[in-house]
């Protein structure tokens, strides 16, 4: 098991979505994170193009099996792109899961994700 | 002595006697009233304070990647509409009739040169009301954003907004109000619209319709959930709107005194009956009365008074509110069989209440004014012949407006481009059309 965590543009997130789901993926968790990476210059503010210290982005979290990580990761690489590619497109971690529990049934490990 | 002091009497006395008419002239027509010039001003600011609050009502409906872009529609009509009224709207909505009284025109009411001097015959000076009339002008097609939101390219929606006040607003404008307008003289006392129903709201949900449908519905409607990004926003707006409505309904009586008081006493009513009927409604029908739907009631009761609130009275009045919600909930359930997006139901409120208000209102009429309508008529006016004096009014408003509207937006959307593309209404409008966003208090920085 694997947790995918995607930092992605906000102006892609409906896209990416989209692609997941296209894809069969339709477990996510979507928050509203703030942070920075190489992306600058990019806001125009009152006409004065600024250096934007903070950028909103959108984190997706999504657990999967191991066999589920390349078409999902594949999903969210070709939605989240702006034209081919830009900074400030995002990210992917992927980090092992060692344990998964569905609240309601109790139940564990992969069949729970 | 004695004879210059006699010349000096007579000179005098000439004078007196020249300067006279003159001097009398010019104090009778130059004579403001203090008091209706006051509530005619407040009026003109609380119509105006009606498009912060339609912003407010439409931004918190949309979802929130597009509520910068959703409010930019009402303030960008203040920004054009505010120009182009001044510069010739007034002309050509109050001028006189020309190409057969389909517009009207008055070259001195250009840049609104000729009003320098000028007060009506109410007490009011003419810029008072001229800037009265524009707040009207620009609250409609703002009206009209609502139906075509989340998907509408800016520069389209601009051009869309300041050709549709110059050949849908304006004739209309000219034919209800204007004193030669041929719709003010309809029947024995003309087509009853006292504050806006045929010319703002029919007319807007019309032409919102025509677009609607002719412009697609949003990605994924209506499969896919598109919930209000602020529904706080939403009823502060409606309460704007509420608190608003009374300088658009009680100061189009332009004056202040028995008719404003009469006005302002049945939109309360009407507004609290129309917010009442469609929360029982929502209570009985779905087990929970939503604030939204109380939103909806307050504006449905609103606009169907809007045409009626100088001829009925409050029994009246609280019939149209009712009758407003339930027409309007029902109205809107049928919408989303049908399956157009109307996205915030400025058909299935503005147009169906202003609709029904129009025809609605003949019922409920005060019986001196059909005393009157019958003397001018020369013996007799019955309910029926007024109603079909309203009905003619209303079936004209609804195809001149269908027609003018959708052949624009056809123009518009093949030589501008109107639509959003894909990509940007999924990016949303404030991204791809204002980069901005709207709610930073989500934002660390």
């Amino acid at each position: 098991m694997k947790l995918i965590t995607a930092i992605i543009q906000p102006d892609r997130l409906d896209a990416v979505r989209e692609a997941l789901i296209a894809a069969q993926i339709g477990r996510i968790t979507v928050s509203r994170v703030t942070g920075h990476g190489r992306q600058e210059g990019e806001e125009l503010y009152r006409g004065q193009i600024v250096v934007p210290n903070l950028i909103p982005k959108c984190r997706i979290d999504i657990a999967c099996n191991d066999e589920f990580v390349s078409v999902t990761c594949d999903a969210i690489i070709n939605a989240a792109r702006h034209d081919n590619g830009k900074v400030g497109d995002g990210k992917i971690f992927i980090t092992s899961l060692d344990e998964c529990i569905r609240i309601r049934t109790g139940e564990k490990g992969s069949q729970a994700i | 002595m004695f004879c210059r002091s006699r010349w000096k009497t007579i000179v005098f006395s000439l004078f007196i006697l020249l300067m006279t008419p003159a001097a009398y002239a010019a104090e009778h027509a130059a004579t403001a009233d203090s008091g209706v010039t006051a509530w005619m001003l407040t009026s003109t600011a609380l119509v105006l304070l009606m498009v912060p609050g339609l912003a407010m009502f439409y931004g918190g409906l949309v979802r929130t990647k597009n509520v910068l872009g959703t409010m930019m529609h009402s303030f960008s009509a203040m920004a054009i509409i505010g120009v182009l009224w001044v510069v010739c709207g007034y002309a050509l909505s109050f001028g006189s009739n020309v190409l057969g009284g389909w517009i009207g025109w008055n070259p001195s009411y250009l840049f609104l040169k000729g009003l320098d001097d000028s007060i009506l015959a109410g007490g009011v000076p003419e810029y008072v009301f001229a800037m009265f009339q524009g707040k009207f002008a620009i609250i409609t097609p703002a009206l009209i954003a609502g139906a075509f939101a989340e998907r509408v390219k800016f520069r389209g929606y601009c051009i869309f907004i300041t050709i549709w006040c110059l050949i849908v607003y304006c004739p209309l404008c000219h034919w209800v109000w204007a004193e030669d307008g041929f719709l003010f003289n309809l029947g024995a006392s003309g087509a009853i619209d006292f504050a806006g129903g045929t010319v703002v709201h029919i007319s807007a949900g019309i032409s919102a319709l025509v677009a609607a449908i002719y412009l697609g519905a949003r990605r994924g409607y209506p499969k896919v959930a598109m919930n209000p990004s602020n529904l706080v926003m939403t009823l502060i707006g409606a309460g704007l709107l509420w608190v608003g409505w009374f300088g658009f309904n009680a100061g189009s009586s332009i004056s202040s005194g028995l008719v404003t008081a009469r006005a302002l006493t049945v939109t309360q009513a009407a507004a609290a009956a129309g917010a009442l009927m469609w929360m029982l409604i929502e209570a009985i029908k779905h087990g929970k009365a939503t604030s939204l739907g109380v939103a909806s009631g307050i504006l449905a009761g609103l606009v169907v008074i809007t045409p009626a609130a100088g001829v009925v009275q409050v029994p009246g009045a609280i019939a149209l509110g009712f009758a407003a919600s339930f027409i309007c909930f029902f109205s809107i359930g049928l919408k989303n069989k049908l399956g157009y997006d109307d996205s915030l139901d400025v058909f299935g409120i503005h147009g169906i209440a202003g609709i029904a208000g129009a025809l609605l209102l003949t019922f409920f009429i005060r019986p001196s004014w059909m005393a009157n309508a019958a003397e001018a008529a020369g013996g007799s006016w019955t309910t029926l012949q007024q109603l079909g004096v309203q009905a003619s009014a209303v079936a004209l408003t609804i195809v001149y407006c269908a027609v003018v509207s959708l052949i624009l937006v056809i123009l518009i959307d093949k030589f501008f481009g109107f639509k959003l593309s894909q990509e940007d209404e999924m990016a949303g409008m404030d991204h791809s059309l204002h980069a901005e966003h709207g709610y930073g208090l989500l934002n660390l920085s």
